[in-house]
């Protein structure tokens, strides 16, 4: 059991971390009261520009500089790809479903026509991703070390801090209160001298740049290329499902991210436990999806959903 | 005097159907002028682009037969979600909907071969819209009961089919030699047949096609004709209102996705049984996706969908061509992903028209008034 344990927690804070990327852009956005249906598009763009450029520049400048300035594109194409979903939900005040849809289905094609000219198969595959390594002193604790601190990528720090961050800022700052604010009621803080679009703009921006961060979390940690078929098997899809199960609260979807992550291994596991080897692949691999339709029906009975979201201002 | 009457002509934005058709193909036109810019940014011709595709969509019998019979899928998803959309309801689940009926249909036709030919496909017809119609009832349920976003719901749904599909075709159909796929589905079983691809040059041209317009007629009928269709249409405009008027909301969100399930269930039969004869496991069917930017550029009018759907369909099917001129086949997806963003934005370009043509005739009015003096 104990061996089952120390496979499983590992591998589901690594599926968890991308997801909670992506829960958390979706949060900022949705705070700031626009409606964020395309993490998957920007999370799928950012792996897509993390590969090509890791792809072309692991080789100039090097194997670790390469990730970093890999996931640095990643946060630059996103925020790119969000502008469009954010000029047409606050500016244009477009249906923001339909937009981000749209956002959807350009990102899929748009990465697939670069991936073309670029490799010529629609694959980018990455020659090794973030090693994992035992953090110094903190590993040698007994049980907890093991689980959590051994063989772990700096990725999963970098993003947990990013989430303490945003805890931060969103509930102990004015920025945050105001963010919070113009997603609840937009006229009341317009009345009170905000600017209630540029604070919208920075939503939206803010859950390009981090679903952009966990696009390439997946490209560097498990999955090590960029897929032109499966793409990101509708994770950002995942990760807005963990947002509603969090209630749009950030300590909430550390939690439901974390679950999701856990239903994902356990869908990935058969190969690792052989117990779950005589049940069909398919069954396993659609478990996370049936969780997160009953994660879904239990927690919609107290659904704190932003009061303004997808409401055009 | 005849000269002193006034004739007053109605502003052509205000004709409804003008309106929408104007910013449809704005849209279009916009599309393909971003898709031209990115044909551009790789270093290629868009005009030669462009006209390879219409080349390759409709240059002889069998490019029209295929690019009708590709087209057919998109009219039966362009009318699911079109259907979903006038109750208010976003169902992008139409990939799993057609994985369902598809499989449930193609299952059906290998294992029942002795019902004669016309009782056949109406049983075909109805295993594939039942089954269709089931996976777009439950995001449905799930919504109307339990307030689960639809998008979310049947995203999930189109996963959990994608992953039964995995399954079923290697237990029930699967082809001995070839693991990934289903056995082919023999003509007889399927929609094909052999005098309609005797017509159009052996192409993949089916009767699918005339189910499909079947089903724009009927779903043209029960959103105009019957109080169902309006009772759906006062949910999508208003759901307060039709609910102060006694119309019973949640039922109305749970029969509208179930008929827009069946649709989809039904484009899968065509896609499954009449365009292609297999079962591919790990693909899901992009139609799905594609559907709703036929359903948006079809204003989700019954006969929009069915012009737009073959516009989208010329696409797809001319982009093959491409390759020969080194542009990935990519750019269409593209592009339709473009023209959906800006029918998301059809409000700015509808102001941007009456803008234009209001100061049109105000010109035409002072140039009369000159004239007059």
């Amino acid at each position: 059991m104990w061996s089952v344990i120390q496979i499983i927690v590992p591998s589901a804070i690594a599926y968890s971390i991308p997801l909670l990327m992506g829960s958390l852009g979706g949060l900022y956005s949705e705070r700031s009261g626009v409606t964020n249906l395309c993490i998957e598009g920007l999370m799928l763009f950012g792996c897509f520009s993390a590969a090509a450029s890791i792809v072309k520049l692991q080789p100039i400048i090097g194997f670790n500089a390469g990730i970093v300035v890999g996931i640095l594109v990643a946060i630059v194409c996103s925020t790119l790809l969000s502008c469009l979903h954010a000029f047409a939900s606050i500016n244009l005040k477009a249906d923001q479903t339909i937009s981000g849809t749209a956002i959807n289905m350009l990102s899929t094609a748009l990465s697939l026509y670069m991936a073309q000219t670029i490799t010529g198969s629609g694959n980018i595959t990455i020659t090794r991703g973030i090693i994992r390594y035992n953090i110094p002193v903190l590993s040698k604790i007994p049980v907890i070390g093991k689980l959590l601190f051994s063989q772990t990528y700096w990725t999963t720090w970098v993003c947990l801090a990013l989430w303490a961050l945003s805890w931060f800022l969103l509930y102990k700052t004015s920025f945050g209160l105001r963010l919070r604010a113009c997603g609840e009621h937009p006229s009341a803080v317009a009345s009170a001298g905000v600017k209630v679009r540029k604070m919208r703009y920075i939503g939206v921006l803010l859950s390009g740049a981090l679903s952009g961060i966990g696009g390439a979390c997946i490209l560097v940690t498990y999955a090590g290329e960029y897929n032109a078929g499966s793409g990101i098997n509708g994770l950002g899809f995942l990760a807005v499902a963990a947002l509603i199960f969090g209630q749009w609260k950030p300590l909430g979807i550390l939690g439901s991210t974390f679950f999701f992550g856990l239903c994902m291994t356990i869908g990935n596991v058969s190969k690792v436990i052989p117990a779950f080897a005589n049940i069909p692949s398919g069954m396993l691999s659609m478990f996370p999806y049936v969780a997160t339709l009953i994660a879904l029906i239990l927690s919609s009975k107290k659904s704190s959903a932003p009061l303004a979201s997808g409401q055009p201002f | 005097m005849a000269k002193n009457t006034v004739k007053i002509k109605k502003p052509l934005m205000e004709i409804p159907f003008i309106k929408s058709m104007i910013v449809s193909l704005t849209t279009v036109l916009l599309g393909l002028i971003v898709g031209g810019i990115l044909i551009i940014a790789i270093g290629k011709n868009p005009i030669e682009g462009f006209q390879k595709i219409v080349f390759g969509a409709v240059s002889n019998t069998r490019r029209v037969g295929n690019t009708i019979a590709y087209a057919t899928q998109l009219i039966l998803v362009g009318l699911s979600v079109a259907f979903a959309f006038k109750t208010g309801l976003f169902n992008i689940g139409g990939a799993g909907q057609m994985l369902m009926g598809g499989l449930m249909a193609s299952i059906w036709a290998h294992n029942v071969t002795f019902l004669p030919q016309p009782i056949y496909y109406l049983s075909l017809i109805l295993v594939a819209g039942i089954s269709g119609a089931i996976w777009g009832l439950v995001p449905g349920l799930l919504k109307a009961k339990f307030n689960v976003h639809e998008v979310v719901g049947t995203i999930m749904f189109n996963w959990i089919a994608y992953w039964i599909v995995y399954d079923a075709v290697k237990v029930f159909i699967v082809d001995p030699t070839i693991i990934v796929k289903s056995k082919p589905i023999p003509m007889q079983q399927s929609l094909r047949t052999e005098w309609l691809a005797s017509i159009t040059q052996h192409s993949y041209f089916n009767i699918g096609f005339f189910i499909a317009i079947i089903a724009v007629v009927v779903i043209w009928f029960i959103l105009e004709k019957t109080t169902l269709g309006f009772n759906l249409k006062a949910v999508g405009s208003n759901r307060y209102c039709a609910e102060y008027a006694g119309i019973k909301v949640n039922r109305s969100i749970v029969i509208s996705m179930g008929i827009a399930g069946c649709l989809a269930g039904l484009a899968g039969l065509t896609y499954f049984l009449g365009f292609s004869n297999i079962m591919e496991i790990g693909k899901s069917p992009s139609e799905g996706f594609d559907g709703i930017a036929v359903a948006l550029l079809g204003n989700s009018n019954p006969l929009g969908v069915f012009i737009s759907a073959l516009f989208f369909g010329m696409l797809k099917m001319g982009k093959g061509s491409l390759t020969a001129i080194g542009i990935p086949t990519e750019i269409a997806d593209t592009i339709i992903a473009i023209i959906i963003y800006f029918t998301a934005t059809s409000v700015i370009i509808q102001g941007f028209w009456e803008k234009i043509i209001k100061k049109h005739s105000e010109k035409k009015l002072l140039k009369q008034a000159k004239e007059e003096k």
